[in-house]
């Protein structure tokens, strides 16, 4: 039971991390309906940047500089790329969004190369025991920030004029157009905002018991993609549920595995997309998404 | 108002969808002040119109190829569309187009979103829309989607007017709405102008739009063809015949005529 209780903890501290990178991927959708397959690099872009300075300026300044890089990463790939596109398919600016990926993945792989790099977090490897139940600081940590950000993200959402803006340029553009709301700002804002969450899960994500920031690293950030699928692309309740499903199977999954042995090994990096494909097939709009609707 | 420069000046206005022209040469003038009415059926160019002036004719892929569009005497060419509703223009969209999974408050909110201003302006144009229509201020809390066909209108009236503009562009306000919800919105419109707000209004029903202006335009194909004072359209053959649905006698003998050949179902002339 108390390992039971242990996975569970894990699962969900893992799940909240996916769901703040599907917060970003969603933010993204919702404000320019582009689906941006960009965002594990924007998250190793920020890994990469909080690995890189930690040495030299301490561990919270260094992730504040990864935050900000991120931010800063996605508000240049919105600049210089989208914008110049803006008003095109969507589907061809997902293209280009691959294009992007491959780009920022490339020259960061060439930066890190076989390395494994650490973060500089303050926890290390310490663990809180409470009765049976042992779970790592790291863990513990990440289900805290992670809970802190989208918390601060929804009511922002909800009750600013930033949240409005998004949410009015969300439902229909040429409208928001109409009431003086600055497309191009918003647009311009969703990257920023979800480049600086992807930062945050970097983080998360290279702790213990993860050995540290890799190239293998964005590998592990593209299960967030199920979580915002599964959850329905345009919903941010769904990237929360989403992201917590996705997490919460995986780590049963990875930890039972030897009971699952019949299935082979490895089965907890395949779980998310079963769960995924499981949704879908009932609910092809995902769990909280909009059903397109469209007038022939 | 003498002397000072008209709310809205359109000149030789040209604009299109890629090789369609759906304006040609179009001027017209809005007084400080005035209501003036569009009128033409479908496909005439008067959302084309409205599009070009408040800068979103890329969101259908059209744009404005000649002429000049001002207001006040300052010239909007060129400007993206957030500076037109901050030089005071909002547009009430066709179809109302209330974002409809966002709150009627929040709507309203993102109304003001143009405007530059503090919190009591913006405090002052809510007041204002409230007591307009009284009902936005009941349902501040349900999702405008939900609301009816004429309140969700009230609503895209409220969420233009929560900008302050000088001049109000309406796109077929009446569409779709039962005459009692019509009239109601044209007494609506008659308040904000009779506040000091100037009106473009665009209908196809001009019975309604003549009562309202001062001064109309028929637009047919791209091009004005009528112009003048509300009454004197109002009382021209030309426009009685064409869009106030006064039939002449011809018209009414064919139409006799046809029901002698092809006899109405009993039940459908009971509903009549």
């Amino acid at each position: 039971m108390s390992t039971f209780a242990e996975f569970l903890i894990n699962g969900i501290s893992l799940g909240s991390i996916y769901a703040l990178i599907a917060l970003g991927f969603v933010v993204i959708f919702r404000a320019t309906e582009v689906v941006n397959f960009a965002h594990a690099s924007l998250l190793l872009a920020g890994g990469y940047v909080t690995a890189v300075l930690h040495d030299e300026i301490g561990f919270w300044p260094a992730l504040l500089a990864g935050i900000a890089g991120a931010a800063v990463v996605g508000a240049a790939v919105e600049f210089f790329v989208m914008r110049r596109h803006r008003g095109g398919d969507h589907s061809v600016l997902a293209i280009v969004t691959i294009g992007v990926d491959i780009l920022l993945a490339t020259e960061l792989t060439r930066r890190i190369g076989t390395d494994i790099l650490a973060l500089g977090d303050p926890w290390g490897d310490a663990v809180v025991t409470v009765g049976p139940v042992t779970i790592a600081e790291t863990r513990i940590a990440a289900l805290l920030a992670a809970a802190l950000l989208i918390t601060a993200f929804l009511v922002a959402f909800r009750y600013t004029s930033w949240g409005v803006a998004m949410r009015a340029a969300a439902e229909n553009q040429e409208t928001a157009a109409l009431m003086g709301i600055r497309l191009g700002r918003v647009s311009l804002g969703a990257w920023a905002v979800a480049g600086g969450l992807a930062a945050v899960a970097a983080l998360f994500l290279t702790v213990f018991p993860t050995p540290g920031l890799e190239r293998a690293t964005s590998l592990a950030a593209l299960k967030a993609f199920p979580a915002a699928i599964l959850g329905g692309l345009d919903s941010t309740t769904g990237a929360l549920v989403g992201g917590l499903l996705v997490g919460v199977t995986e780590s049963l999954a990875t930890g039972y595995q030897s009971d699952l042995a019949f299935l082979g090994r490895g089965i907890g990096d395949l779980a998310p997309y079963l769960v995924m494909v499981a949704v879908l097939l009932i609910r092809p709009a995902g769990l909280f998404g909009t059903k397109e609707l469209a007038r022939v | 108002m003498g002397g000072t420069a008209p709310a809205l000046q359109v000149t030789d206005l040209t604009a299109g969808y890629g090789p369609v022209r759906a304006l040609r040469k179009v001027s017209l003038t809005v007084p400080a002040g005035a209501v003036v009415t569009v009128l033409g059926g479908n496909g005439a160019g008067k959302s084309t119109l409205l599009r070009a002036v408040s800068r979103t004719l890329r969101f259908h892929g059209g744009a404005v190829v000649a002429g000049t569009v001002s207001r006040d005497g300052r010239p909007l060419d060129g400007l993206p569309p957030d500076r037109v509703v901050a030089a005071g223009v909002s547009q009430v969209p066709e179809g109302r187009q209330v974002f409809a999974r966002m709150t009627v408050e929040d709507n309203l909110r993102a109304g003001a979103l143009g405007r530059r201003g503090g919190r009591a302006s913006k405090a002052a144009a809510l007041r204002r829309v409230h007591e307009l229509f009284p009902v936005l201020a009941d349902r501040a809390r349900q999702q405008a989607g939900l609301l009816s066909g004429g309140e969700q209108q009230m609503l895209a009236v409220g969420r233009a007017l929560m900008a302050a503009p000088g001049l109000l562009l309406l796109d077929e306000p009446s569409l779709g709405l039962a005459p009692l919800m019509a009239a109601r919105i044209a007494d609506a419109i008659r308040e904000i102008n009779s506040q000091g707000t100037a009106v473009l209004l665009v209908e196809q029903n001009a019975a309604l739009a003549l009562r309202l202006a001062s001064r109309a335009y028929v637009l047919e194909v791209g091009e004005v063809t009528l112009s003048g004072p509300a009454d004197e359209l109002a009382a021209s053959d030309e426009v009685r015949r064409r869009y106030l649905g006064v039939v002449d006698e011809d018209a009414a003998a064919d139409a006799a005529r046809a029901r002698a050949t092809h006899p109405v179902l009993s039940r459908w002339e009971e509903t009549r």
